[in-house]
């Protein structure tokens, strides 16, 4: 607890009663040890948060206006646009915001991937991850159903169909998400409940996430556990600045898209109000999950392509057990290092193959890019642990960052 | 710590924008039914500063009003919402009491029909789809209030569409009631050519060629797609003008702060 806060007979007062100063203190505070060497990839998990926080705040701002019945759901969407006090300011938010909050996820799961931030001890940590991202695919699947335009209806269509491919249950499940024997208005009402549901969930875990994140602390770019004083700053005043600038950024580039290109992310054809008599040529998810429709294209078998698609995100929980390295950082591996680049690349060709209609060469990119996402985390982790001799640890953080043998400067984390 | 902040940067906006370039290829449901490319046209719309051009709007509102409206309903849009392009309350409620809408029930439980206020919906031409379809050869004419944003190319393809009918090349055989367009996906569109030469008179003395009507309802169209544009063109440059001071500040009480770390 910073020395100011205590002398204050108020907060004392309450601390003593309900410790939640000592608690703020001990998760955004000085009271939280934090390596000195984290870079500014270390910001996406603070900008996740506030994402989290400004989606909830515009959905229950849009929720207020929104009528979840499939005759007026379109026309209340676009009377939130017109003739609601800010309402498109709100709407373009929550929008872009979806995009925005995958973007920024990406990459902090991206950010993992390179630093081994994984591996023991936060193997729990990582796989609490995997379900935030589960939950937030969720969410934002629903959330996109809820305009009822052509691409609502339509991947709400595919999407819920995907689940008849399981054998003896496949049809059940599909008849229990619909409410009904097509995607209909009871539909979207239980969708537009989950919507508003599970954001709160995902609170819930995001605390669970932070609490075994505190449990050893941040990974750093090292991937060397923190030992000494010396290795450690105090999160706050240094890392509530640094995310705050990290705000600042993500804050203009986030605006940029609201004002200046709200429909960027979005697809045209959901400016059409949902036709159940009418397929769009062309159906396509959202930009955040064409990796994952590639996946699913890719399998010429409907449960194993629907298989597929889950054993993308499932490969990802099993990963700190797949990747037999005890090296963190892909600083210290050189072999892994290129793996590591050729795994961000067929990312992004999976996404590029998945927005594309699924014929000719489409598909073979597709499959080829399908059958290296597995081999990348079935094979090449598994083995190159054995076979790579990765690079000289430091002696510790301080030492790499200060220089061996130079004096220590400035702040360190001294024992209470 | 620049160099870091940089690469950080750099490697930030490398992903970003991979992944808006996987998203922006995600369009192509035009790829469905082959067309044209189309040409890209200047809007004063566009850009960070862009605003509605008042009077091409109105001209386009005119152009809607006399042709396109015979067919085509446009029924997001409010007669009061024509008081955004300069329109006067007195012009607004003029153009409103021209239209006859169904109110009621009244004191004794009729409907009765009365003109139009600035209050209501721009009317339609047609009481519901079915009588639309009857009357159009079996096709539909599409609400346009939100046509610009519903297509790939938004104001590009409303004015490519419009200027596009051509005459068929040999090899294209078309039925009854299709018309040659090659912007329209599958260059058949069931759309007679709507606009001709000198179809409406400007009373700002602007030729009526294709191309002008074309691009003044293309303007009209975009407004009553995006309404607020011109607003949220407003705020944001306010609003990116802040972030910009306040992320600079935060950046200088970060190297502040971490003066005696380095």
């Amino acid at each position: 607890m910073s020395t100011t806060a205590k002398q204050n007979g108020l907060v004392k007062w309450i601390d003593s009663r309900l410790p939640i100063f000592t608690l703020l203190d001990h998760s955004v505070g000085s009271g939280y040890p934090t390596p000195r060497n984290l870079n500014y990839f270390w910001n996406f998990g603070s900008l996740a948060g506030v994402t989290l926080i400004v989606m909830i705040l515009s959905g229950i701002f849009l929720a207020m206006n929104y009528t979840a019945h499939v005759d007026h759901a379109f026309n209340s969407v676009e009377r939130i646009m017109r003739d609601v006090n800010g309402g498109w300011l709100i709407r373009y938010i929550h929008v872009n915001g979806a995009s925005m909050f995958f973007i920024v996820v990406y990459i902090h799961i991206f950010r993992g991937l390179y630093y081994g931030s994984y591996k023991a001890p936060r193997e729990l940590l990582w796989i609490l991850g995997v379900v935030l991202l589960l939950l937030m695919m969720a969410t934002a699947f629903m959330g996109y159903v809820l305009p009822w335009g052509q691409m609502s209806f339509w991947g709400a269509t595919v999407i819920t169909n995907l689940f008849s491919a399981f054998p003896i249950v496949g049809e059940a499940i599909v008849t229990l998400l619909w409410g009904g024997f097509s995607v209909d208005n009871p539909t979207l009402n239980r969708f537009f409940a989950l919507h508003y549901l599970m954001p709160f969930v995902i609170v819930g875990v995001v605390i669970l996430h932070i609490a075994a994140l505190h449990q050893f602390g941040s990974n750093n770019p090292l991937g060397i556990d923190a030992k000494s004083d010396k290795d450690k700053i105090p999160f706050h005043p240094y890392y509530t600045v640094k995310d705050l600038f990290g705000i600042g950024v993500f804050a203009i580039i986030f605006a940029f898209f609201v004002f200046f290109a709200p429909n960027f992310f979005g697809e045209p054809d959901n400016y059409i109000p949902a036709n159940p008599m009418q397929t769009p040529p062309h159906i396509v998810p959202e930009w955040y999950f064409l990796p994952f429709y590639a996946i699913l294209r890719s399998i010429p078998d409907k449960l194993g392509g629907v298989l597929a698609m889950f054993a993308a995100i499932g490969v990802l929980a099993v990963l700190p057990w797949l990747d037999t390295s005890k090296i963190r950082s892909t600083k210290f591996r050189p072999v892994y290092f290129w793996f590591f680049w050729l795994l961000v690349l067929d990312c992004f060709v999976l996404g590029w193959a998945g927005g594309k209609p699924a014929e000719g060469i489409y598909v073979i990119v597709g499959r080829i890019a399908t059958a290296y996402y597995f081999l990348h985390f079935l094979v090449v982790l598994p083995l190159l642990g054995k076979l790579e001799t990765p690079k000289p640890l430091p002696s510790s953080i301080a030492a790499a960052v200060l220089g061996s043998g130079a004096a220590p400067a400035g702040a360190r984390m001294e024992k209470p | 710590m620049l160099k870091k902040l940089v690469l950080a940067a750099g490697l930030t906006l490398g992903l970003v924008s991979g992944g808006l370039i996987s998203g922006g290829l995600v369009s192509s449901a035009r790829a469905a039914g082959d067309a044209a490319p189309l040409p890209n046209q200047t809007w004063g719309f566009h850009g960070v500063f862009g605003t509605y051009d008042r009077a091409a709007a109105q001209r386009g509102f005119q152009v809607y009003k006399e042709v396109c409206a015979a067919c085509h309903s446009l029924s997001l849009v409010s007669y009061r919402n024509l008081r955004d392009l300069g329109f006067s309350e007195e012009e607004v409620k003029a153009i409103a009491a021209a239209y006859k809408v169904t109110d009621g029930p009244n004191d004794v439980g009729e409907m009765f029909e009365r003109p139009a206020r600035p209050s209501d919906r721009i009317v339609k031409p047609y009481p519901n789809e079915k009588a639309s379809r009857a009357a159009n050869n079996g096709a539909y004419p599409p609400d346009l209030s939100l046509m610009n944003k519903a297509r790939v190319g938004g104001p590009d393809y409303t004015y490519a569409l419009l200027v596009g009918y051509e005459k068929p090349p040999a090899d294209v055989q078309l039925l009854d009631g299709q018309y040659y367009n090659k912007y329209f996906p599958g260059m058949k569109i069931a759309m007679p050519q709507p606009l001709n030469e000198g179809q409406v008179t400007f009373a700002d003395g602007t030729p009526a060629t294709i191309a002008n009507m074309s691009r003044d309802v293309t303007v009209f169209m975009n407004w009553a797609a995006e309404p607020e544009l011109e607003k949220r063109h407003r705020l944001g440059v306010q609003v990116i003008l802040f972030l910009i001071v306040a992320t600079g500040f935060f950046y200088a009480a970060k190297r502040r702060v971490w003066a005696d770390i380095h």
